[in-house]
């Protein structure tokens, strides 16, 4: 007897220890992150051994779960209403992830149009300009902090000088190889969905190999502008703004990637079928959502 | 397939593993179910010790029991607990319990991750709780964390705060996935959206807003991490940055997660008034499209907490306008509750006690809420006692009795057994009086002028403040009869019938009490007398 020929069955796993241990590795993981970040502000004992421990047991079991999962998915166990399920969790996930950065995009939004036009001197609240630092003037990117002393202003902005510099700009080279990526996975996914496998294999390696150039190069240029162009997280708010979006993106991408390269590896091993394939649309649609996200970027904190 | 595999395939005939692994592994929604409600009430008992320690400091003027500074860290951890720890995670073990047996479900749509999303908890309380006894002692800039009290003057075990709701936001999130799939995957053949019974409707909404606001909240957090931490100067000024923003970033969280607090409660009470009243409920289509418009007017309204932080005019009329809207839907749903008794027969079982003591209460914390969303007077009412009245008197007489209610009205059909009606009679009324002794004249003395969050206050408030005291006594210590009452049922009350209420309708009550271990092995048909009565 097989539930994939029931569709009446909802396939309702057995008790599994993953959860509760995961759980426990999650708090390891953060308890001891917690810890190192206290230790490096007011001394004590770091607690980075706890928190690595944490995460390679999160690590682990997710391999596990995973491996569950699918083995699940092979042996028919999970009829068309229980990968309705999968399809429903992935999506209202990237809504999340949507509102995650939506929080730092209000962030950008707020400081840039309201707060240093206000300390500035300009709108609605123009006198706290005058009775806090007169001195500080409205500009975008900010290269002057109202208060020099406590945020070191950056030397040089990486916004993009002149649209003639474009071909030059490396977040334009950036902003090139994410879309690619965006249409190589695709070409990926309906390769399989044409039953071919080669097809598959081949975009989708082109796909995260795409994705880990385009995370080394926000490495590089990460590395630029604290030695070059003195543009840190301390920098003030044009520093703060820049690096938790582009910092959270470039998260998402590794862990996308690391997503994209686990499918690569099943595909290789002759997972995915032309009609079975939402391990790989998932990461697929995870992977559009970092390139939206990248192109929002793009504009709003590089060129605008 | 495999030997192993078609050991699979029986599961349904499986009863629960025996010992502490049933509770560790389960991935059944009903034990789950009965994780959340446990751990929700030992949360429950803690922030309520905690606020009794509150109310026996301010039982007189001056300073008795605790220094201020242990003062503001039972304040902060109170409001915390409460919000995270007791009400939140309750709807949740009631949406884990009820919502696959109103859809005619087996059991949750993700049943692995709803196992991840409770245990989340524990440990996230866990590290919460343990910074009290941390050097430099645990959180206490109020449950708001305003920056900069919660990132430049915050002790050092903010960060483990941190951590701790990005942790509760997770589990909050995969919370919510596994309902909105369950709901909208699982139910059972002919059951439409406009049949579900209003406790899925408003769980279906209020999973929405939880999975749109968790990720703001986890923003937030994620950017006073940054500053503690890393240097950057989103909430403070001197980079450019704005303490402000902080503000408007919480209240965007922070305004639909009070609707998040009270929407399944307008859930639980439109079943209960219905099967006492024994009358259908009056407008179901206008209960549905007003929780739409609640949880819509809950996404514009959230500088309504902040006119005297300072905003343009046109920002402040926008805002109160905005706020005064929603009692327009809040308005069709009392008067929907008030007609669905209107002529019906009527008997005063402990739920519907508490669900009628809820649409009173409920509705004199609406009102304090319009009178504060009133901006020039709310320029008075800021940051004093009657705020502190306006939203317990929503949160306690209004979600927690709420919880109560359905704890009374579905004990019998997941333990089998009745609860002692009279006991539970004696807990109504004990709370009731305790709750409103404790809370009205927190009106009187925040309309005096009595500031919130302090340790200590001028004589004027001294009578209003012993009153309220004992009333927080008296409602806090008849909670363990509630526990009694509740154990007493499940170890030795007297066999429940399936249908349990004469008046119930709705297809959990067409299953035996205690409900089966799994709900609905194969779908039910459904007809729209059986979804909602």
């Amino acid at each position: 007897m097989s539930n994939s020929n029931d569709q009446s069955v909802y396939y309702v796993p057995h008790d599994g220890w993953y959860p509760v241990v995961l759980a426990a590795g999650l708090f390891f993981m953060v308890f001891g992150l917690g810890d190192a970040l206290n230790a490096m502000k007011s001394g004590g004992d770091p607690g980075w051994v706890m928190s690595a421990l944490g995460f390679s047991l999160f690590a682990v079991v997710l391999y596990f779960w995973f491996a569950k999962v699918i083995a699940e998915n092979h042996a028919g166990l999970n009829n068309a209403q229980v990968k309705r399920s999968y399809v429903w969790g992935m999506g209202w996930f990237i809504f999340s992830e949507v509102m995650f950065f939506a929080a730092f995009f209000g962030a950008l939004f707020y400081t840039r149009v309201l707060v240093v036009s206000w300390l500035g001197g300009d709108g609605g609240k123009a006198m706290t300009g005058d009775y806090l630092w007169p001195e500080f003037e409205n500009t975008w990117p900010v290269m002057d902090n109202p208060d020099n002393a406590v945020f070191t202003p950056p030397e040089q902005s990486i916004q993009l000088k002149s649209f003639g510099s474009l071909f030059t700009y490396l977040p334009f080279w950036n902003t090139v190889i994410l879309v690619a990526s965006s249409f190589t996975v695709h070409w990926a996914h309906s390769a399989i969905k044409k039953g071919n496998r080669s097809g598959l294999v081949s975009w989708l390696a082109l796909t995260v190999a795409l994705g880990f150039l385009f995370v080394f190069l926000q490495g590089y240029e990460y590395w630029e502008l604290y030695t070059h162009y003195g543009l840190t997280l301390d920098s003030g708010i044009y520093g703060s703004t820049f690096f938790i979006l582009t910092g959270f993106h470039g998260f998402h991408v590794t862990l996308g990637a690391v997503i994209l390269l686990v499918q690569l590896i099943r595909a290789i091993r002759g997972h995915f079928t032309a009609t079975d394939q939402f391990g790989l649309e998932a990461g697929s649609w995870y992977w559009h959502f970092v390139d939206v996200v990248w192109i929002c970027l793009f504009f709003l904190v590089y060129i605008v | 397939m495999s030997a192993v595999i078609e050991s699979h395939d029986d599961h349904h005939d499986h009863g629960p593993a025996k010992g502490l692994a049933r509770w560790l592994f389960t991935t059944n929604h009903k034990d789950i179910g009965t994780l959340y409600l446990w751990f929700s009430f030992a949360m429950l008992l803690i922030g309520g010790t905690m606020a009794l320690i509150i109310r026996a400091e301010l039982f007189q003027p001056g300073l008795q029991f605790v220094n201020p500074e242990f003062f503001n860290q039972m304040t902060t951890n109170h409001g915390l607990i409460m919000v995270f720890g007791a009400i939140m995670p309750a709807f949740v073990g009631l949406a884990n319990w009820l919502v696959p047996m109103m859809v005619g479900a087996p059991d949750m749509a993700l049943p692995r991750m709803n196992n991840l999303s409770f245990w989340i908890l524990p440990f996230a309380f866990g590290m919460m709780i343990s910074t009290l006894f941390m050097e430099g002692g645990g959180p206490n800039f109020g449950w708001t964390f305003y920056a900069p009290l919660s990132t430049t003057y915050a002790p050092d075990s903010v960060t483990f705060f941190i951590f701790a709701v990005h942790m509760m936001g997770a589990s909050s999130i995969m919370g919510s996935i596994n309902i909105i799939a369950t709901i909208l995957n699982m139910r059972a053949p002919g059951m439409t959206l406009m049949q579900m019974p209003l406790f899925v409707w408003t769980w279906l909404i209020t999973a929405y807003l939880l999975i749109a606001v968790m990720p703001v909240l986890a923003g937030a957090v994620t950017m006073m991490l940054f500053d503690i931490h890393f240097g950057t100067s989103f909430f403070n000024a001197a980079g450019g940055g704005d303490p402000v923003m902080f503000q408007h970033i919480f209240w965007f969280f922070g305004h639909p997660e009070v609707y998040i607090m009270i929407l399944p409660a307008f859930g639980i009470v439109s079943h209960i008034i219905p099967t006492f009243a024994r009358k259908q409920l009056f407008g179901y289509d206008s209960m549905v499209y007003a929780v739409a418009s609640i949880a819509f007017l809950s996404f514009i309204v959230w500088a309504h907490h902040m006119f005297t932080v300072g905003m343009p005019l046109a920002g402040q009329l926008f805002f109160m306008y905005a706020t005064m809207l929603i009692a327009i839907p809040t308005g069709v749903k009392v008067f929907n509750w008030i007609s669905t008794m209107w002529r019906g027969s009527m008997t005063f079982e402990t739920p519907m006690l508490f669900a009628i003591a809820f649409v009173v209460l409920f509705t004199i914390g609406g009102f304090s809420g319009l009178m504060l969303a009133i901006t020039p007077a709310d320029y008075q009412y800021h940051d004093t006692y009657f705020v502190v009245a306006h939203f317990h008197y929503v949160l306690v007489p209004g979600a927690l009795f709420s919880i109560i209610a359905a704890v009374y009205y579905w004990l019998p059909k997941w333990c089998g057994n009745m609860y002692d009606e009279r006991l539970g009679k004696l807990h109504f009324w004990l709370s009731f009086i305790g709750v409103n002794v404790t809370f009205f004249p927190q009106h009187f003395s925040g309309l005096a002028g009595m500031p919130r969050r302090i340790p200590d206050y001028a004589l004027q408030f001294a009578d209003f403040n012993m009153i309220s005291s004992v009333g927080a006594f008296i409602f806090g210590f008849s909670q363990l009869l509630f526990m009694y009452v509740v154990i007493h049922a499940i170890r030795s009350g007297k066999q429940a019938t399936g249908r349990v209420w004469e008046g119930a309708h709705g297809l959990e009550w067409t299953l035996p009490s205690p409900a089966p271990y799994h709900s609905f092995t194969h779908p039910p048909k459904v007809t729209a007398a059986d979804a909602h009565g």
